[in-house]
């Protein structure tokens, strides 16, 4: 089943182009990561898709027209827009007994089983909880959601590394079964990186890279380039190069796996090396993208 | 990137399929309406406070007060009453007790103002209105909730505080009257206390609709403004009042907003008796109540249809409008 299905999403602010002509597809059961530098349209695009944002062009999420019909939605569609979205003077359990008054799919139980687990005491209010504890709450609520899709908007920035990783665990080993889909953004890409069943790049409103992770591992290749074969390892025309410690590496997009084996060590980028060599030089540079990973 | 290891187990899925497909369409309203109450509590503590204010106030100068400045709280010692007209000697007595109501109505007016200013202001301000939208209520329903409360769940208020803290004023005074031996217990049964609470009720229902334009028109600035929602919502009807006052010398729109926000008794009341006297504000008898002539007044229904705008207005803008 397609979960998302956009066709030529356009968003403007003024002059400034948000969302320019996307068209997006997920299906049933992904782990969708969205990545891409400040102001590249990520959190437009959520916005869009989860109903709180006007747009042209063709949006269906769950076949609903998400502007048309956010109240609908919100029943199969949870979401996490920030860490400070909850407001201040909201005590843990009037939270609960909210969500729970208004939400057909809502297991209080469940959620207050995950709060079991955290420090958060029940009766106090959201603006005495720290960060972290914050976000444990909305993640508990959320969870507690018997929701289709769950989409998060950088729902770890500012908390530290312990909890970054205690947020993904739960949302793996909790929440997500292959009949769920959950789209994620994020600036902490070590993060998700384990994470994600597919994978996104979105820059100037554009999408300039749109794979499943297991494309990207077939696909990208990052090679150790021993010095003396650094000129026959550009002929391959590598989509990136950087230098480490006085040695080249080089990142090759469908290049044989055996071809460049004889030139260094081969392995798998991470998804940041590939960001940086997608997007992070030659700003300007549109053929530079264009060449490196059109599909 | 194997998410199999990882995956819940299936028995999930049958409990999904389960889950109630549609839940009543007043749930959600009725929980927002207890969420407006967590997060506002001057809803009700303001005329709480301001009720046990009144009431240590009251039995201050019923036990301590001189003589003469009992006159406010307990007009006329009560040896001087029986000398009184019965129907002056009514209104002496519903004094207290109309004071307090009056001034409740008076704070209620005031919280609603603030409470409007803020309602869906608030939420853009500090960003909740994410999560608040993230849930699947309309934005009709939350704006409903919000106008609910100026216009039904505050008037509730008013009158469950006015009847208790009357209640209590009676109970005291008579005690106090036993106490004392003045005599005058059989005097207070004068008092129709019942009957003015039931003024009261019809005054609050009166009130809550003839203001019903003014607290939408708030709704709506709240909904619209980025900030200073207090000077959008007063400032463009007062100057727009003055420039047609220097204009045209006239002051249609001056006596509009002048009427909307005082007219009420005049609409809702007859306000001089069957011999053309007019009636004491403190005690008004049953008769002097014209609900026919109210509801049959076109002022009434303009201004509920505007009021009506507003609020189509404000939920239209909710769904527009993003955190600030």
């Amino acid at each position: 089943m397609t979960v998302i299905e956009a066709r030529g999403l356009r968003k403007t602010f003024g002059t400034n182009i948000a969302l320019d002509g996307v068209d997006l597809r997920v299906e049933e059961g992904r782990i969708l990561g969205i990545i891409g530098p400040n102001g590249a349209g990520k959190s437009t695009a959520l916005n869009a898709i989860l109903g709180l944002t006007v747009y042209h062009g063709e949006l269906k999420v769950l076949g609903r027209n998400p502007w048309l019909e956010r109240d609908q939605l919100m029943r199969d569609v949870s979401f996490i827009a920030d860490v400070a979205v909850l407001p201040r003077w909201l005590r843990v359990s009037q939270a609960l007994d909210y969500v729970a008054g208004v939400h057909p799919r809502f297991d209080r139980a469940k959620a207050e089983g995950f709060l079991d687990k955290t420090t958060i005491p029940h009766a106090s209010k959201v603006r005495v909880l720290s960060k972290g504890m914050v976000t444990q709450l909305h993640l508990a609520l959320v969870m507690a959601i018997d929701a289709k899709l769950l989409v998060l908007d950088e729902p770890t920035l500012g908390l530290d590394l312990l909890y970054r990783k205690q947020f993904y665990d739960s949302l793996l080993n909790d929440f997500y079964d292959r009949s769920r889909t959950i789209v994620v953004t994020t600036h902490q890409v070590e993060d998700v990186e384990h994470v994600l069943t597919d994978l996104m790049f979105i820059q100037r409103g554009r999408i300039v890279l749109d794979c499943s992770m297991e494309e990207f591992e077939s696909r990208y290749q990052e090679v150790t380039v021993n010095p003396e074969k650094v000129p026959s390892a550009r002929a391959l025309k590598p989509m990136h190069e950087r230098q480490v410690l006085g040695r080249s590496i080089l990142l090759f997009d469908r290049v044989d796996r055996q071809q460049l084996a004889a030139l260094g060590d081969v392995r798998t980028p991470s998804i940041a090396d590939l960001f940086v060599a997608t997007l992070g030089d030659k700003p300007g540079d549109k053929s530079h993208q264009a060449q490196g990973v059109a599909r | 990137m194997n998410m199999q290891s990882n995956a819940m187990p299936e028995s999930s899925v049958p409990a999904r399929a389960a889950a109630p497909a549609a839940m009543a369409e007043t749930r959600p309203l009725y929980w927002s309406v207890r969420r407006e109450l967590w997060e506002n509590r001057s809803l009700y503590f303001a005329p709480g406070i301001f009720a046990a204010v009144y009431l240590l106030g009251y039995l201050t100068s019923l036990i301590w007060m001189p003589h003469g400045m009992r006159e406010f709280w307990m007009p006329h010692s009560m040896r001087e009453m029986p000398t009184l007209a019965p129907a002056d000697q009514r209104i002496e007595l519903a004094m207290p007790y109309s004071h307090a109501t009056m001034l409740l109505m008076l704070i209620a007016f005031i919280v609603g103002i603030f409470y409007c200013l803020d309602a869906l202001h608030g939420e853009r301000r500090d960003r909740s209105v994410l999560f608040w939208k993230s849930l699947p209520v309309s934005d009709l329903t939350t704006v409903l909730s919000k106008a609910s409360m100026p216009l039904v769940v505050l008037p509730l208020i008013v009158l469950a505080i006015a009847v208790t803290l009357h209640s209590i004023m009676r109970t005291l005074t008579l005690a106090i009257l036993a106490v004392t031996g003045v005599g005058a217990a059989t005097l207070w049964n004068r008092l129709p206390l019942f009957q003015m609470e039931l003024v009261l009720l019809y005054s609050l229902a009166v009130v809550a609709l003839w203001h019903a334009p003014v607290y939408c028109w708030l709704l709506l600035v709240s909904g619209w403004a980025r900030r200073a929602t207090f000077l959008w919502a007063v400032l463009p009807p007062l100057m727009l009042a003055v420039a047609e006052n220097i204009a045209f010398h006239t002051a249609f729109l001056g006596s509009l907003l002048h009427d909307r926000l005082f007219g009420f008794s005049g609409a809702a009341f007859d306000l001089k008796d069957k011999s053309g006297v007019a009636i004491d504000p403190h005690f008004i008898p049953l008769a002097q109540l014209a609900p026919a002539r109210f509801l049959s007044s076109p002022s009434v229904w303009v201004g509920l249809v505007v009021a009506a705008i507003f609020l189509a207005a404000a939920v239209r803008l909710r769904r527009y409008r993003e955190p600030i």
